[in-house]
């Protein structure tokens, strides 16, 4: 058999790592960094996937063609979020109204 | 090797073939699943870009403690999910119904905790389309937030329900000592699709609770 057997002290340090960025996550929330909370949050957010993803879900031990369905659909994902670059890029006033109440 | 007879399907060569292509089909459909959750996030970034002051606003109605203890909640049950396949791989009955338990049980909690959040919100009047009332002139703009809250949160309970109820086949089939080292192929594809959830819930928690607090 080609399975790979991952260590079970693998498997506890990364659920240690993701319970250290889990508090770590909440922890800079709480303080005001402007613009940039949303960036480290969403950082940190990928950071935990990837381990979840390479490790728990053995994407590391996996052959390169079912690896490379996972990187086509993630190639897919970052076409769709394209989409805000359309929102982005239109004059503000035009959409930032609140919606009028009826 | 002691293959299951039961296991083989006839059109494969043999076990690891069969499995080989059982792993790739499992990574197609969660990779539509991406997709499908990458279309809500989309939605809930764009409404939110558009009225920024009223999602501020409004997710100030989630504790972010609350989703930090869910959220290690649910790193806890995939680490037994992890650890329910690393047993089934070894053919450690015992552990493997024990792990199997331990995660259906983490996976109930978060549950418990879901239902606590939602039903603050329906005592906040803040359920769009049931009970909704919101101070100020955004309250409109305000339902869009929680219009996506309850879609997300929602969608991702639902997946939960799901990963219970598969998981709950898992421990009986466990019980009976059905999955062996040659043949454990459902319990590692319930465990990618376990670990895909957690994933999803790694993404909505900062979303939902974290980027706001200080606007």
């Amino acid at each position: 058999m080609s399975e790979t057997i991952v260590p079970r002290k693998n498997y506890v340090l990364v659920w240690a790592a993701l319970m250290v960025l889990t508090f770590v996550t909440w922890g800079v929330a709480l303080i005001d960094l402007g613009p940039f909370s949303i960036v480290v949050a969403l950082l940190i957010a990928f950071f935990k996937a990837g381990l979840v993803v390479l490790i728990f879900m053995h994407m590391l031990y996996m052959r390169r063609r079912t690896q490379l369905v996972l990187i086509a659909g993630l190639f897919w994902l970052v076409i769709l979020f394209l989409t805000l670059g359309d929102y982005i890029t239109r004059h503000p006033l035009l959409f930032c109204q609140p919606l009028p109440i009826p | 090797m002691s293959e299951a007879p039961y296991a083989l399907q006839e059109h494969f060569r043999d076990l690891e073939q069969q499995k080989d292509a059982a792993t790739l089909g499992m990574w197609i459909f969660l990779v539509t699943e991406v997709m499908f959750f990458g279309g809500v996030m989309l939605s809930y970034s764009t409404a939110r870009y558009l009225h920024p002051a009223a999602f501020a606003a409004a997710s100030h109605y989630s504790d972010p403690l609350i989703g930090a203890i869910n959220t290690a909640v649910l790193i806890c049950s995939s680490l037994t999910m992890a650890l329910a396949v690393h047993a089934s791989q070894l053919g450690e009955r015992k552990p493997l119904v024990g792990y199997l338990a331990a995660t259906i049980v983490l996976g109930c909690v978060f549950l418990a905790v879901k239902a606590y959040e939602w039903s603050h919100k329906f005592h906040e009047h803040v359920v769009p389309g049931y009970d909704f009332s919101f101070p100020g002139p955004e309250a409109r703009s305000a339902a869009l937030y929680f219009t996506h809250y309850f879609a997300m949160t929602g969608l991702h309970a639902l997946h939960m329900v799901i990963g219970v109820a598969v998981l709950g086949v898992l421990l009986v089939r466990a019980w009976k000592g059905r999955y062996t080292p040659a043949y454990h192929t459902p319990v590692e594809l319930s465990g990618l699709y376990w670990h895909f959830v957690d994933i999803v819930w790694i993404f909505l928690y900062p979303l939902l609770y974290l980027i706001d607090i200080h606007r």
